[in-house]
């Protein structure tokens, strides 16, 4: 029960209080490149779900068998090798690797999905929030389900507010704005107005 | 004339195409750490030091790297230099490695770095990629070393620590905050926007 609940207020906090996006500034890049239209907001957001939870997963285990493996006290060494300063190199690369993989998956499965996503599919490669993710829950001190969780929640806060954002994007584009806000300025006003909204979360949780 | 070649990549870097105010990358690290002044300078230099090592050696390997693997080699150099410059700042800087925190292991996904490793020091010799990772390095600091005075000034009377305005000065909590970060670079954006199509 008590776990239950331990992966609930991670689910909560990573989607809504400690939002990715709108609190951490994980992920912006994607956060304006991908976000003119819902639909591929929404691949985007589902294709970084995906990197993400895998991602936490394997991370998780790369730090805790590879990197500082203390498992190795019960097989009797005395001195456990401390690679963890290895830790930002180890976790790119198994970034990297993952993202050419789901890359191929989805060339295979969905050639639309692919197409709309274009360049943006190898930058998931460099999606701070991925990198962002695995180095905040080994910081946590999570476990394996923890990690997991913290992956996901994080990636659907992502994905949360990219559509969000797309949404209101979509009705920019027919209002009449300053010509020097035109583009980028505007955009960040309209992310900064809904972080505001989403400042309004951080009492959820204590 | 190769001098001159020298200038003009270098310039490159900290007007034409400043990397936060023209080409809008690496928009985490300057939204995320520009809350107080010595924040964003030494986010700054930190990059600068990465973005001309990786340059630098990138430009070096250029020939040698596969075409087909090259986004993960650099990858891996830009990896290389971010744990140097971790380490370094843990050991000489403590302070500072404290108030940016979880956003020095992720200068290695700053899409600067990967930018220009893949767009000029792939094809460009040592010399001119190293001046262009300073150029761009020099840029990106100058433009969160405004960011971020704007938001410590409104955010809390301060410039890099020092206050202004004195007992009376009411700052406005939100400028340090996550909408704050938004709002000022959408605005500084939008300001260059109106002062460039002037003149």
């Amino acid at each position: 029960m008590a776990t239950l609940q331990k992966l609930a207020l991670i689910i909560l906090s990573t989607v809504l209080v400690n939002n990715f996006v709108m609190s951490k500034f994980l992920g912006c890049c994607p956060f304006l490149g991908v976000s003119k239209k819902v639909n591929t907001a929404v691949g985007m957001g589902v294709a970084v779900t995906f990197v993400m939870a895998l991602a936490s997963v394997i991370t998780y285990l790369v730090q805790q068998y590879i990197l500082y493996p203390t498992w190795l006290t019960a097989l009797g060494v005395q001195q456990v090798p401390d690679l963890r300063y290895l830790q930002t190199i180890a976790f790119i690369l198994v970034i990297a690797a993952l993202v050419q993989f789901v890359e191929m998956v989805i060339q295979k499965s969905s050639p639309a999905l692919y197409s709309s996503l274009g360049v943006y599919l190898p930058l998931i490669t460099t999606n701070c929030a991925v990198l962002g993710v695995a180095i905040l829950n080994i910081q946590s001190g999570y476990n394996l389900l923890e990690s997991l969780v913290g992956g996901i929640g994080g990636a659907l806060g992502f994905t949360l507010s990219i559509v969000l954002f797309a949404g209101i994007r979509e009705r920019l584009e027919t209002a009449d704005i300053p010509e020097a806000l035109q583009g980028f300025p505007i955009a960040l006003i309209t992310a900064g107005l809904m972080s505001i909204a989403f400042l309004g979360f951080s009492g959820l949780i204590k | 004339m190769a001098k001159n070649k020298y200038v003009s990549v270098f310039l490159n870097g900290i007007v034409h195409e400043n990397p936060t105010f023209r080409l809008v990358l690496g928009m985490c690290p300057t939204l995320a750490v520009t809350t107080a002044g010595q924040n964003g300078v030494g986010m700054g230099l930190a990059a600068t030091f990465v973005l001309v090592g990786s340059n630098v050696v990138i430009s070096l390997l250029r020939k040698f790297i596969p075409d087909k693997v090259r986004i993960p080699a650099f990858i891996v150099v830009i990896a290389a230099f971010t744990t140097m410059v971790q380490l370094l700042m843990q050991a000489f800087l403590p302070a500072l490695y404290d108030a940016l925190g979880l956003f020095i292991p992720l200068i290695v996904v700053n899409c600067i770095i990967l930018a220009r490793a893949e767009s000029f020091a792939s094809k460009n010799p040592v010399g001119a990629s190293a001046v262009d990772g300073l150029g761009m390095g020099l840029g990106f600091t100058l433009s969160l070393t405004l960011i971020s005075i704007i938001r410590e000034l409104l955010g809390a009377g301060t410039v890099f620590g020092i206050s202004l305005f004195g007992e009376s000065f009411e700052p406005a909590m939100m400028m340090i905050l996550a909408p704050g970060g938004f709002i000022t670079l959408g605005l500084v954006l939008g300001a260059l926007n109106k002062l460039t199509s002037k003149s």
